[in-house]
């Protein structure tokens, strides 16, 4: 096997994601609606809480069903450290990863060392606690009625003031991320954490510290999804518990999956569509059923999830993956290199 | 090399290993044989740090290792092979090779990739599909898969078990072959676990049989082919006395066609 080759399969060609973020931040030349802007905006928000989501889910085979508690930390924290204490936004987003981590570490200890999926349980439950925390810490949080006054976020005196260089931020943020967890899935770090996904028996066999890896995975989504809370409260400038609430947990996990947890990139794929779709049916099921309520969106993500789950248990990005080497391979008359991680091979039988 | 004194494990309140003493020497391929529910696995477990013993001690190159847990005991050079294979399905063969050489990363970067090209060299039919995802190959594939990912951690003791599970007999026997080459070429010492007794103790130097967490009988190979203890340990009764469970009609001893 050539060298050549070999790298070949493990780095595949950049070319798609060059064009997607060329063609995103050049979007505002051709399109200036502030509502465009506001949806892009919120499905960078979702993209960097579902990147570290992937991280946990597609990578270490852990669920979070708490990942909107970290999302809560970090708004709660940018929120407490710039209004009440007047202190600089940054300080405010570092200060609320710094606890989001924290906060993972003490829950994961006690919660790795059992085998199985007691993170989900145990996230859970935690949500639900910190959710409450929230709504009866009133002289710290404003309790139900809510946090006002956010400052904006500023950088040498330059104000994120509008949607517009709000996009920016937040993309820029989002970028970084994905480039962050990109190169820990082609480090040691990344196989390592894929081989617990794929057994825990043979992983801990070659030497894989498996409790250590699983622990700084649940960390880093928790610091991703604090990191996007502080960026919402500083978009927003007022939050409410109910943004953090555990239906907001399930519908991260949703997006993770309809996107696709085997690749970083089906995060944005399953913010994009969680947002663009939410946005359709506000607009057509009124349009139909007139006397429905804000229930129809959890029915309708529900059966998309069912939908997902039978016909693309990989979610969409594989799909978009696959397209784009059918329209590489029509141009090059090339086979395109395989994409690890793409398709997830079925369990089972012999070849397990 | 590997010195084994009155090992007692526990999985939860079961008592599986009662007291195993064992030594294995450098180069040796020493095959342990046992049906069943005998410990093999747990007792390859053990030496590889998976699963604390209650008492007892494991002395490997005179230093004491019966308490390091499994992320000290790899570095030294003692590697498992898990039974099932346990491949990393979802990710390529070449991953699944390189995670074989964790836990040496940092120390010898440089010599990982000469030896991942060794392993690749040793294995042919690894070498057309290092970039498919490892569920993807058949069943004597991901055995040599295994074999190759565990040669990648540099061990002076590889552990295997049960390596033959599921496979047709003629890969069984390449499988073999390549651990007796591994053994007499680059001088592994391999503790082979296996049900499957005659091809374990056609390769191997010595053999042990477990019985209920014991050893009941040790020594060379071919003494072991042909000691009838070896069939009572398999079968609970001695061969001569074996007979049909059933009255099927036929004559022949069930036992040892098996055998």
């Amino acid at each position: 096997m050539e060298k050549k080759d070999l790298k070949k399969i493990y780095h595949n060609s950049p070319a798609g994601p060059i064009i997607f973020t060329v063609l995103l931040f050049l979007m505002p030349v051709f399109i200036s609606s502030n509502y465009i802007f506001t949806i892009f905006i919120m499905i960078g928000f979702y993209a960097l809480v579902c990147n570290g989501m992937t991280m946990l889910t597609g990578f270490a085979g852990q669920i979070s069903l708490g990942q909107a508690t970290f999302y809560g930390i970090g708004a709660y924290s940018s929120a407490i450290v710039t209004g009440t204490y007047g202190l600089s936004p940054w300080i405010g987003m570092i200060a609320g990863m710094i606890l989001g981590a924290l906060i993972a570490l003490i829950v994961g200890i006690p919660t790795f060392r059992l085998k199985g999926h007691y993170l989900a349980l145990a996230t859970l439950g935690f949500g639900i606690i910190v959710y409450t925390s929230f709504k009866e810490m009133k002289d710290l949080t404003g309790g139900s009625n809510g946090f006002f006054g956010i400052p904006t976020i500023n950088l040498f005196g330059f104000e994120f003031n509008n949607d517009l260089r709000y996009f920016y931020l937040v993309w820029v943020f989002v970028m970084i991320g994905l480039i962050f967890s990109r190169n820990i899935i082609h480090s040691r770090i990344g196989r390592a954490l894929r081989s617990i996904e794929g057994s825990e028996v043979a992983s801990d066999a070659v030497g894989v510290n498996i409790m250590n890896y699983k622990l700084q995975a649940f960390m880093l989504s928790a610091m991703f999804a604090s990191l996007s809370g502080s960026l919402l409260a500083h978009y927003v400038t007022f939050i409410n518990p109910e943004l953090f609430g555990a239906m907001t947990s399930i519908y991260f996990l949703l997006m993770v999956i309809i996107g696709g947890s085997s690749s970083i990139w089906g995060s944005i794929v399953g913010a994009a569509t969680y947002v663009l779709l939410g946005e359709i049916l506000k607009q057509l099921v009124p349009m139909f059923l007139p006397s429905a309520g804000g229930e129809f969106e959890i029915m309708f993500f529900g059966i998309l999830l069912v939908v997902t789950l039978i016909y693309m248990p990989n979610g969409l990005y594989p799909q978009f993956e696959k397209l784009f080497s059918k329209f590489k391979k029509k141009k090059e008359k090339v086979q395109p290199p395989l994409q690890v991680g793409g398709d997830r091979v079925a369990s089972g039988g012999e070849n397990q | 090399m590997l010195k084994v004194n009155n090992l007692h494990t526990y999985h939860g309140f079961l008592h599986v290993l009662k007291g195993i003493d064992l030594e294995v020497l450098e180069g040796e391929l020493v095959a342990i044989v046992g049906s069943n529910g005998s410990g093999k696995s747990t007792l390859l477990g053990t030496l590889a740090g998976v699963y604390l013993p209650k008492e007892g001690s494991i002395i490997y190159k005179d230093e004491e290792i019966t308490n390091d847990g499994v992320q000290m005991i790899v570095p030294k050079g003692i590697c498992l092979v898990p039974e099932r294979r346990q491949i990393f399905s979802s990710i390529t063969v070449k991953d699944n090779l390189l995670l074989g050489a964790y836990h040496r990363y940092q120390k010898d970067k440089k010599t990982i990739n000469k030896d991942y090209e060794d392993v690749v060299e040793m294995f042919p039919r690894l070498k057309q599909m290092l970039d498919r995802p490892g569920g993807l190959l058949s069943g004597g594939e991901q055995q040599m898969l295994a074999i190759g990912r565990g040669l990648m951690a540099k061990p002076k003791v590889l552990m295997l078990d049960e390596p033959s599970l599921g496979l047709a007999p003629l890969i069984v026997k390449d499988i073999m072959m390549i651990l007796r080459k591994l053994c007499d070429e680059m001088g592994t010492t391999i503790i082979l676990v296996e049900q499957n007794l005659k091809a374990a103790l056609k390769v191997a130097d010595r053999g042990c049989v477990l019985a209920h967490g014991k050893i009941v009988v040790s020594g060379t190979s071919q003494e072991l082919l042909h000691n009838p203890k070896v069939q009572e340990a398999y079968f609970g009764k001695s061969s001569k006395k074996t007979e049909v469970p059933f009255n099927t009609g036929k004559k022949e001893v069930r036992g040892k066609k098996l055998i």
